[in-house]
């Protein structure tokens, strides 16, 4: 993190966030190992990068505008069913579908919007997690359309481009994951450090003060939930698309605790945590897998406790702490 | 000869009833230092489980449980209060939220292990089982025993916040906390015995529920959800506000069942949200 110095402006301040660091470029170039490095280990990767973005949407809202949201996973599984109903019902290229379910999932984060900017703490939390409560209680219902507590089978989806298929392997939907997960984070990261961003941080540091100095508190934060809406639909018409199945635990209160995890594990509020976070997660449930699931929650009960008491900013709050302490002689 | 809606309208208010004793205690905790405790129904849960086990395994009877669950659970609450929640007082929503859904995680997942995750089986006394005929309407004993518990535990909790002592600090610190510790009252000691009290309540709770919604490890989050929107609709700090709220709930969840089954649990999620964002504090909030 760059220390901000009081003879700093806003511009060069904003100019020193944007700027390339070796450590991103490297990490950026360490997503494509896994073409060379775990081949058999494609799909996973692939659910990984996903769930990354997914991550990455939830820390736009929480990590910057300090919304804290319990049913994020609403518009993840908006975005799945959507995609995977559109190729089923119109046709199953690619792009459009996840056009289609991202749309869908940010026209329902924007209506959503205007009650979510109204209220914070306890009500906010009660309030986003009886709409999650509410989404997955539609997917379950309307059994025609969504196959319930089935799922949602018989998703064909056509070659990226005409070109890609997507195979056994998970090459493709690596790639296509990838690429997706790195197109929405240089989005993201233009847009958090721009002075809406900037914005977005005041309002979390203080919700009184921003509307004083004339912020639109409301209309950003609005603003920020339709952004993150769209971009968790992304992640789920892409899981939709890739796995080519949707099941209702898609949309439901674990998956948005799930994500909750990943980006405090991570740590919230810094670009990269939902991606450290979403990988060590995946990979550590991948490896745990054996254990039923019901145990496995034992060890994320613990890993919670442990990270909100020993590390308050998630992994990287903590080495960015160790690296500051260590250039300070 | 009452007709069949005044059965629906009386399992309703005997469901809102449970509610009401699984759900006061966060209210109160809620409305004093504003921690948002997930785990409630963890303590719930333990409750359920001290009794499920003195029952089955050591043959007590199911009424001399009812205390060892509220202590049981009052006591794990105060071993978790000190070691972990007094420390985030000040901390942000998120932490609070993210430490109890840990606690709730590991409970769950204890549950499981330790029970297994299939519904404990409970026997309750000959004189709680079956129903009694009143003008026409068979009211299920236990449903009666378990409105009576209620106003016993409503009448109590009113009695003591009114005209004890300590419910007098209680009622200080929820309107203004600053101003109680200007005046010299301790406000973390208050709000841990407050804490035990509304745990021990919530491991009451858990007992009672058995007979009604079934134990198994699912519990701590099932009936969270129905907690929260009591405490959230009823506003923080009201035990009016929470049996109004309780009742409303209880209600609204039966008469659904009954008469619309098709729109499952809708209807309750609907209400709350209606009525918070009607009233953001609550029926009864002031906040």
């Amino acid at each position: 993190m760059t220390q901000v110095t009081s003879s700093m402006t806003p511009q060069a301040y904003l100019k020193s966030l944007s700027r390339w660091r070796a450590a991103e470029i490297v990490f950026w170039l360490a997503t494509l190992l896994p073409f060379f490095l775990f081949p058999s280990y494609l799909s996973l990767a692939s659910q990984i990068a996903l769930a990354a973005l997914f991550a990455l949407s939830l820390d736009i809202i929480l990590g910057y505008a300090g919304v804290v949201s319990l049913g994020h996973a609403a518009f993840f599984g908006v975005g799945a069913y959507a995609a995977g109903i559109f190729s089923k019902m119109v046709w199953g290229e690619p792009l459009t579908g996840l056009l289609f379910g991202a749309t869908l999932a940010g026209l329902l984060g924007y209506a959503s919007s205007f009650i979510i900017a109204r209220f914070r703490h306890l009500t906010l939390i009660m309030i986003t997690l009886g709409l999650g409560l509410l989404a997955h209680e539609v997917a379950n219902r309307a059994h025609w359309l969504t196959g319930g507590s089935d799922g949602l089978q018989g998703i064909e989806i056509w070659p990226v481009f005409g070109l890609f298929k997507f195979d056994l392997y998970g090459t493709t939907a690596y790639g296509y994951s990838l690429a997706l997960l790195f197109i929405f984070f240089l989005a993201s990261r233009r847009l958090l450090n721009s002075p809406f961003g900037l914005a977005l941080r005041g309002i979390r540091e203080n919700w009184v003060r921003m509307p004083a100095i004339g912020a639109e508190r409301q209309a950003h934060i609005r603003k920020a939930y339709t952004i993150a809406a769209f971009m968790a639909g992304v992640a789920g018409a892409a899981l939709a698309q890739t796995t080519e199945s949707v099941s209702l635990e898609s949309i439901g209160f674990q998956r948005s605790a799930d994500v909750l995890v990943m980006l405090v594990l991570g740590g919230a509020g810094r670009l990269y945590g939902g991606l450290v976070g979403a990988t060590i997660f995946m990979v550590a449930r991948d490896q745990f897998s054996g254990i039923a699931p019901q145990y496995w929650y034992f060890w994320i009960g613990v890993l919670l406790v442990t990270v909100v008491m020993v590390l308050p900013n998630g992994i990287l709050g903590g080495l960015s702490k160790l690296t500051a302490r260590w250039r300070k002689p | 000869m009452l007709p069949p809606v005044f059965g629906v309208l009386f399992d309703g208010i005997a469901y809102g009833m449970l509610l009401f004793v699984l759900s006061v205690g966060l209210s109160v905790t809620l409305g004093l230092m504003n921690f948002v405790n997930l785990a409630h129904c963890a303590f719930a849960m333990l409750g359920g489980y001290v009794t499920v086990t003195l029952v089955n395994e050591l043959q007590w009877p199911f009424l001399a449980t009812l205390p060892v669950s509220f202590l049981a659970a009052a006591a794990a609450s105060v071993v978790l209060e000190r070691l972990f929640y007094r420390r985030l007082y000040r901390a942000s929503d998120l932490d609070q939220v993210l430490l109890t859904i840990g606690f709730a995680f590991i409970s769950v997942a204890a549950a499981a292990y330790v029970f297994g995750t299939i519904q404990q089986p409970i026997q309750t006394p000959p004189f709680l089982r079956g129903s009694t005929g009143f003008l026409g309407l068979g009211l299920s004993n236990y449903r009666m025993f378990l409105v009576g518990i209620a106003l016993v535990v409503t009448l109590l909790l009113v009695a003591g916040l009114e005209y004890t002592r300590f419910g007098a600090q209680v009622r200080a610190a929820v309107d203004n906390q600053r101003m109680a510790r200007g005046l010299g009252i301790d406000v973390d000691r208050t709000f841990a015995v407050t804490f035990a009290l509304g745990s021990g309540l919530a491991g009451l709770g858990g007992s009672l529920a058995i007979d009604i919604v079934g134990l198994d490890p699912s519990f701590a989050f099932t009936y969270l959800v129905y907690v929260l929107i009591i405490v959230s609709v009823g506003g923080l700090g009201s035990i009016v506000g929470s049996f109004a709220a309780a009742c409303l709930i209880g209600i609204s969840d039966v008469a659904g069942k009954y008469y619309a089954p098709e729109l499952g649990a809708f209807l309750i999620y609907l209400v709350m949200v209606a009525v918070l964002m009607w009233k953001p504090a609550g029926l009864f909030g002031r906040r």
